[in-house]
């Protein structure tokens, strides 16, 4: 049977590893390339690496520090920032990582996600949504993206950019919402159910893990789902002492089978 | 000697870092003529589309150089993901002919609606073998391999399918033909299995 996918997420911030809370106080918890070597020990189900710097500076993708990571990661890697044309998608594909994260630049431009998809084919093509929700006394709850790490508000609301990524065909949809992001009390249940309604492809959330049962629930409301999370597998306590940690494959068997 | 073909497509690092950790002697090659002659074994990765890896193969000098050694000399290759699904002799992905060494057809996963069964299957699966190789020699039938695919490989030949997979039906994730193998899933982003079944591939698998 296909298990749910449980999967660090790593910031990368002048060249150091980061975490934020609600995409702000980025604190530095790190080198990026020992974490990777303790999550290949640990044997992690699949790593998402974000360059948080690229996009918003307007620089190309590292590709140096993405052939380091890349050539050390034992396990699926997902690398995102900064990506603006198949050239560059490409050459990521080329340094062995196997999923290409995608997010402003698609966004603003969907024949780009489509050309990205065609060169590297479309499994390989992760679109990274960053959502808050917005409402106001005169209308119902909605989910709005933002782009540049959740700085400038995006044109279309959610359900409009997923239905324009359904057209086109992705692998994979990773959603990251920004009102849970590092406050390690669980998903955004109603999140997952909104987008999960509206898209057949896989989909993995980021923001809100706290706890192993956090992922637990997931599993139990949602089936087979990617369940992601940076604060959860780099903090330990309530002290949040920075130590990077992940389930064993025990723990991880126990929560699949919920 | 492990050739690791080259050819813009596919994991092609990831492979070599595992045999280099295993001290196992392999090369990488993108160019057809730079092919060892103490060759023993042939991987052929695979990453993107079908035409787009079917074109570079074509195109690189390498199709012919593998069909004199894989076809007239027996020697043993291990196609992975699409490098799986061009052993067949065609693909729905594309409109190019694979290579047509293994007979069958790549298909797209086709699912009703409302299944939840999304396509591409994405992440980790188990395998059910369908015939003894050595190739799984030490394989920890839980842990499983990882897959990231939306086609899957159609064998004419059931004594041709290596393993199956469940996804929605049961469907060919490995298939095996005398010296010819391939695998749907990604042995080099497989922790400790796919490192086994690499190690096998090199060392253990009957010539």
């Amino acid at each position: 049977m296909l298990r749910s996918r449980i999967i660090p997420c790593l910031l990368i911030h002048e060249n150091g590893l980061v975490k934020s809370v609600n995409f702000s106080n980025y604190k530095y918890v790190g080198d990026p390339i020992n974490a990777v070597k303790i999550f290949n020990e640990k044997e992690v189900d699949e790593l998402i690496v974000l360059d948080i710097d690229a996009s918003v500076k307007e620089v190309k993708p590292n590709f140096d520090i993405i052939r380091k990571i890349a050539s050390e990661c034992r396990m699926p890697l997902c690398y995102g920032g900064g990506i603006k044309t198949v050239e560059e998608a490409v050459e990521i594909i080329n340094l062995g990582v196997e999923k290409v994260a995608l997010s402003s630049s698609v966004l603003n431009d969907f024949t780009l996600l489509k050309e990205i998809g065609d060169a590297i084919g479309k499994q390989s093509v992760v679109v990274v949504i960053d959502v808050k929700k917005s409402s106001s006394i005169f209308s119902r709850m909605t989910y709005e993206v933002y782009t540049l790490n959740g700085k400038n508000k995006f044109k279309y609301s959610l359900k409009e950019c997923i239905k324009f990524i359904n057209e086109i065909g992705i692998g994979e949809l990773v959603i990251n919402s920004i009102d849970n992001d590092g406050l390690m009390t669980g998903y955004d249940h109603a999140l997952v159910k909104f987008v999960r309604d509206n898209t057949d492809y896989p989909v993995t959330f980021l923001g809100g893990a706290g706890e192993l049962d956090h992922i637990g629930k997931l599993f139990e409301d949602y089936g087979t789902i990617g369940a992601a999370a940076g604060s959860l597998f780099i903090f330990k306590g309530k002290y949040k002492a920075v130590l990077i940690n992940y389930p064993s494959f025990v723990d991880r068997y126990n929560l699949y089978s919920k | 000697m492990v050739t690791i073909i080259d050819y813009g497509s596919g994991n092609i690092q990831a492979i070599s870092t595992i045999y280099r950790n295993l001290n196992i002697e392999h090369q990488v090659v993108s160019k057809a003529q730079n092919i060892s002659i103490e060759t023993s074994r042939i991987i052929l990765p695979g990453v993107g589309s079908f035409d787009q890896t079917m074109l570079s193969l074509n195109n690189s000098g390498f199709r012919s150089k593998l069909e004199s050694l894989v076809i007239s000399n027996k020697v043993p290759i291990l196609g992975i993901c699409v490098g799986m699904q061009i052993l067949a002799k065609t693909s729905e992905e594309g409109k190019l002919g694979g290579l047509g060494w293994i007979d069958g057809n790549v298909k797209k996963f086709q699912f009703a609606e409302k299944a939840e069964l999304r396509v591409p299957h994405l992440g980790w699966n188990t395998i059910e073998m369908e015939k003894k190789s050595s190739i799984f020699n030490d394989f920890e039938a839980q842990r499983g391999f990882y897959f990231i695919h939306s086609f899957y490989f159609e064998c004419a030949n059931e004594d041709e399918i290596l393993c199956k997979t469940h996804y929605g039906n049961d469907f060919v994730s490995g298939v095996q033909k005398s010296n010819i193998y391939g695998t749907q899933f990604h042995p080099e982003k497989s922790h400790i299995n796919g490192v086994n079944l690499l190690k096998n591939f090199a060392q253990n698998v009957e010539i």
